[in-house]
């Protein structure tokens, strides 16, 4: 086109006296930025295509490469921001949605960085970790309410069905066909190793991975993808999946192009058809409706396995929770609007849904006011980056929590926001083999063992600051979290006091 | 005794084992000053066609046929590891000839070249092991 509206974001910076031309960036680059010009004999590059992936900085032996962003600009205008001008350009150009994936990158308030955490000095003493015990063991299920004893007097022992967490934290759902086999395997394996859970998202099981039941929570989504008795017996637990914090409101399109042989087969559909997931589940518009599913999957699998119901976080989020918690399920979630994907309308992943962290203290204290957070154990997802965010979520009130995107940074991940091309550098957000293979499950699954490792460390270090030695004690502790930073509503929605004030 | 293995599944063709390699055995301490601008002469080489590809250096085999073919005694097993001393080798290349998997190459100096698993350069893990991005080529017993 004689026209060229859109200039690349991002820059490829070659040190050219470091370049030793070993064309490792050319070979790894699934774009086809650098290429080598045999008559300059030196490597060149056109960064039109670079998504800033990093992998070839990564990679580059001398470091001679180096991503920077563009300072070519647009005349400034805090209002039609370069990027939205570019949005205009590329719609004007195509007469599409505009298409993004992973988390939302505007710089909305990230709550969990207003809120600080307690410790004991003086009157009460820490804990160091090293030296006693500290439990992080969490249950996940719904809880007695109060005991029950049986005709002759003894305690019924029946609880309803409980899973057991070595850790609070568990890998969020990605299905097979939005990232790769090899990145299954690394959460399957890393999941078994921790001794948590993973979950197979909407795309089904693979055959080898049934293997990990053990350690998987299988996901029931609009689409039905890959659900069939067998499926549903496989997993630790079953998750039927309303919503998603990067989308809510609507359903996925995994493109034929991922749909290879064994996504296929997995997921039950033809080779290379689109695999459609609707917005809704057709089979429910109602609380009752939801009831129904949660009993039929329960009937299934002769009640032995706790049912999840993974939400959205939307502005009427405790209503439903309180909906979800009356309707037979075990285990709600809640999903921020922060939450990764592998593919969403740029608009909707940026302006749809709620902050996680009010999302979570509303439902948490909606519960509790109706006397019914016994019915259900909370957990939540979209974007907690450190055990510091875990920490602050607990103590909100949350049971255990989801990771997607920090796992798949462990796994090599830069947040390009790219995974919708399927050309994802990393082998993660990929079907094509040859991308496939660069993420060696081997690796990759220590990789994860080693994040989870460290952030219950972490964990069980902040715990110990605060003089508190089981999960439990912090579990819905607002008082060991203060505000900074923060409006009077949002302390209110939050349940937490402004840094500076007292207990009582 | 810890070998070189290469895993085919693992390997990206990517190549830099090829320049790990040659900058272990260049004698200097700066990549950059030891390889930009040079022609290289690893003792791994990838091996590629399509989509596979992979590794291949000296298997350091139990009964070496390379060591058995060699008519200068340039070629000797010392603690398992198979070397060359290049300055008895004179360049008849039966070596290369005898070895079935094409691990020993010709040098730029004409006599022959190999892997000696970094025995003698910077010691420990050899450098295409600890260079490779994807864990496709191991230093372990087996």
């Amino acid at each position: 086109m004689p026209i060229n509206y859109i200039y690349p974001d991002y820059e490829v910076v070659r040190d050219s006296s470091r370049c030793i031309t070993c064309r490792a960036c050319e070979r790894q680059c699934a774009n086809e930025v650098h290429s080598y010009d045999l008559e300059l004999k030196c490597m060149v590059s056109d960064s039109m295509n670079c998504v800033d992936c990093q992998r070839c900085v990564s990679l580059c032996p001398t470091r001679a490469l180096k991503i920077e962003k563009t300072t070519n600009t647009f005349k400034e205008n805090a209002n039609w921001t370069q990027s939205l001008i570019t949005d205009v350009y590329r719609q004007a150009e195509s007469g599409g949605m505009l298409s993004t994936s992973m988390g939302n990158p505007n710089p909305l308030p990230v709550y969990w960085d207003r809120m600080l955490i307690n410790a004991s000095q003086v009157t009460n003493p820490s804990i160091d970790p090293l030296r006693e015990p500290m439990e992080i063991k969490t249950f996940l299920g719904r809880k007695p309410e109060k005991i029950r004893r049986d005709e002759n007097g003894r305690i019924i022992t029946e609880m309803s069905p409980q899973l057991e967490l070595n850790v609070p934290i568990m890998f969020s759902a990605m299905s097979f066909g939005s990232i790769s086999y090899n990145a299954h395997e690394s959460l399957a394996r890393a999941a078994t190793k921790l001794g948590t859970l993973y979950n197979t998202g909407e795309g089904g099981l693979h055959q080898d991975f049934y293997k990990y039941g053990k350690n998987t929570i299988v996901q029931v989504a609009s689409g039905r993808f890959g659900v069939h008795k067998g499926y549903l017996d496989a997993g630790a637990a079953i998750e039927i999946k309303m919503g998603q914090g990067a989308k809510p409101g609507i359903g996925g399109h995994l493109p034929g192009a991922k749909i290879t042989a064994e996504v296929a087969r997995t997921r039950m559909i033809p080779e290379g058809t689109d695999a459609i997931s609707p917005a809704p589940h057709h089979d429910i518009y109602s609380i009752e409706d939801l009831r129904q599913l949660v009993l039929s999957l329960k009937e299934a699998t002769g009640y032995k396995k706790p049912v999840f119901v993974k939400i959205a976080a939307v502005h009427n989020v405790a209503a439903i929770a309180s909906g979800i918690a009356r309707s037979g399920a075990d285990v709600v979630v809640i999903d921020g609007f922060r939450g990764g994907t592998g593919s969403a309308p740029t608009r909707l992943r940026d302006f749809v849904g709620i902050p996680i962290e009010l999302a979570l203290a509303s439902v948490d204290q909606r519960l509790r006011d109706e006397g019914i957070r016994n019915n259900v154990s909370l957990v939540i997802g979209g974007s907690v980056r450190s055990s510091a965010d875990v920490v602050k979520a607990i103590a909100l009130g949350a049971d255990a929590v989801y990771i997607g995107t920090g796992a798949l940074i462990a796994l090599g991940c830069h947040l390009c926001r790219s995974c919708h091309t399927g050309k994802c550098n990393w082998g993660i957000a990929t079907q094509r083999p040859e991308l496939v293979k660069r993420l060696n499950p081997n690796v990759g699954y220590q990789r994860l063992v080693n994040l989870v490792t460290a952030w219950s460390h972490e964990i069980k270090e902040m715990m110990g600051g605060m003089g508190i030695n089981s999960i439990e004690a912090l579990r819905g502790n607002r008082l060991m979290l203060r505000g900074v930073g923060l409006t009077e509503t949002e302390l209110r929605v939050l349940g937490i006091k402004y840094a500076g004030e007292i207990w009582s | 005794m810890k070998r070189v293995y290469v895993n085919e599944q693992w390997c990206l063709g990517c190549h830099l084992c090829e320049y790990y390699c040659a900058f272990a055995n260049s004698g200097v301490n700066d990549m950059v000053k030891a390889l930009k601008d040079k022609d290289i002469y690893p003792n791994i080489q990838i091996e590629e066609d399509k989509d596979v590809s992979f590794a291949v250096s000296c298997r350091h085999c139990r009964d070496p046929l390379c060591v058995k073919s060699c008519i200068s005694g340039s070629l000797s097993i010392s603690d398992g590891v198979i070397k060359v001393d290049q300055d008895k080798c004179v360049g008849c290349y039966t070596c290369i000839l005898a070895c079935p998997y094409g691990a020993i190459l010709p040098s730029p100096r004409g006599v022959v070249q190999k892997c000696e698993l970094c025995v003698d350069n910077i010691g420990g893990t050899p450098n295409c092991v600890k260079g490779c991005p994807n864990a496709a080529i191991v230093f372990e017993e087996r």
